[in-house]
């Protein structure tokens, strides 16, 4: 019997066979997979996972797949790097940032999610994928299309940073560019996957797809020696990742890897973009859609599908939710860059500006156990910073200008 | 006329058809106009107080009613309608 035993609605619980549909016919219900976890509970272990191989695919039985002929074998498994100085500016004695800045190949938490969706798709019998993007996915499904040898097209706003437009260029997918902001490129993509009979990873894939961002909780239980953290916080666009850690904590628990699950989930947007975190804070379980206008871009998702479920999550949890300004993102990215060597993307800093604040309300205590989850690269987003960094110290080639532009003496020594 | 674009979750009421022709004042009328030729199809996009669902978007021209005037939002010959389900992206 199959690990999948179904598809099934979110809402009204109606079932279907695990084929490339995302919506329920009778209520247009978010369609997810329905596991059989008796049986994984029967072949699972801690030390089976750790005898795996070094990626996200040693969690293949949580996973929905049937088989292991993965599209991205490497993706996954990136460090869970101890936070100390970080955590001393901040006042928090246990602070990790798991660094998906360094995920096979794009560099990406998309590499996990594209490696799921399109190992699902070319099991499905697909020969074309597409996506909508707003830049990261993009550069994930081209690169990975290239090295499986399947067709690709990816849909991007108009408006994206040079190097994630480039990042999709150079794999030779082909490459659509929208006159229109992400919203705009998601609906016409919805469209399009209702026309053309192709694997949209987040489209009619994406039942599959989103399960791929459960290894990112998976992997952070598993580097804290199989003990779930006290409180997490989640970069939020369309608010997947958000929901999907919850879920992979809760079924680590299912399936007997772990005793409980006490973690508190928090959520970040950018200000210029926070439907979500608006709703949170007024007491809303329903969310506005808005027109974004951060700099923030791979949060940017105005009408972000998964908002009302975020919600959810975040109140069962017991967590928060807050948003930062574009400033308080730049500050948030040279604050990891100049404490733990980490060079994040703009949603990198909406992380830590929101967990700056967090610790700041008292939300998240100096003693708990807290990991914050940076999800994309800081030199595909170099617009948001160039202005900030300041630029080398020019002088001519002599030890002389040397000396004496950093005033260090002469004579041979700068004790 | 307005254009409608459907969904295909929604094909099987509308004999597969992708676009369908309708003459509407609103976006609540276009519902029950739908509804008089492809029975069953309220249902799908109205939970039972009415209200459109929550994962039910629609689009006028493009636009998100929910930046117009909700289901009140006014039509007009020559308007292109899209319903499209809201679970996608991110």
């Amino acid at each position: 019997m199959s690990k999948m035993k179904a598809l099934i609605c979110r809402e009204c619980g109606q079932e279907y066979p695990t084929k490339a549909i995302h919506v329920c016919e009778m209520c247009f219900g978010p369609l997810e997979v329905k596991y059989n976890y008796d049986e994984i509970k029967a072949v699972i272990s801690r030390k089976k996972i750790e005898d795996g191989p070094k990626s996200m695919w040693r969690y293949l039985d949580l996973l929905p797949v049937e088989g292991t002929n993965f599209v991205g074998p490497h993706a996954g498994f990136t460090p869970l790097v101890r936070a100390k100085n970080l955590g001393a500016y901040l006042g928090l004695d246990n602070l990790y940032i798991k660094n998906d800045t360094v995920n096979h190949p794009t560099l990406s938490f998309k590499d996990r999610v594209v490696a799921v969706a399109l190992t699902r798709a070319r099991e499905l019998g697909f020969e074309t994928v597409a996506c909508a993007s707003t830049g990261n996915l993009a550069n994930s499904v081209s690169a990975h299309a290239a090295s499986a040898n399947l067709h690709c097209y990816v849909f991007i706003p108009g408006d994206l940073e040079a190097a994630k437009v480039l990042g999709n260029l150079i794999y030779k997918p082909n490459v659509v560019e929208v006159e229109g902001n992400y919203d705009d490129v998601n609906r016409l993509c919805s469209e399009i996957a209702g026309e053309h009979g192709w694997a949209f990873v987040n489209i009619n894939i994406r039942p599959y797809y989103a399960e791929g961002s459960k290894t990112l909780a998976f992997e952070t239980v598993e580097q804290l020696g199989w003990k779930t953290p006290d409180q997490v916080v989640v970069p939020m666009a369309s608010g997947s990742l958000l929901t999907k850690i919850w879920k992979g904590l809760h079924e680590m628990k299912s399936v007997g890897l772990i005793d409980d699950v006490r973690t508190k989930v928090n959520g970040a947007q950018a200000e210029g973009c926070s439907p979500i975190s608006t709703a949170f804070k007024a007491g809303r379980d329903f969310f506005k859609p808005v027109k974004p206008k951060t700099i923030a871009k791979s949060l940017a998702i105005g009408n972000p599908a998964d908002g009302y479920y975020a919600l959810k999550t975040v109140s069962e949890s017991k967590g928060a939710m807050d948003m930062v300004t574009d400033e308080e993102v730049v500050e948030g990215i040279q604050l990891l860059a100049q404490t733990e060597g980490i060079f994040a993307e703009t949603a990198g800093g909406v992380t830590i500006g929101v967990l700056k604040k967090l610790v700041k309300q008292g939300l998240i205590k100096k003693d708990e156990v807290t990991v914050a989850y940076i999800t994309g690269n800081g030199l595909k987003t170099q617009e948001a910073v160039i202005d900030a960094v300041g630029r080398p110290t020019r002088i001519q080639p002599s030890l002389v200008a040397f000396e004496k532009t950093f005033q260090l003496g002469g004579n041979g020594g700068d004790a | 006329m307005i254009k409608v674009r459907i969904p295909t979750p929604l094909r099987p009421l509308t004999k597969n058809q992708g676009e369908v022709d309708i003459t509407a004042g609103s976006i609540t009328d276009l519902v029950d106009t739908l509804e008089a030729s492809y029975p069953g199809i309220k249902a799908r996009l109205c939970d039972d107080s009415g209200e459109l669902r929550r994962f039910v978007n629609i689009y006028v021209n493009e636009e998100d009613i929910r930046f117009l005037d909700g289901k009140n939002t006014a039509l007009k010959t020559g308007d292109e309608v899209s319903i499209v389900p809201a679970i996608a992206g991110g």
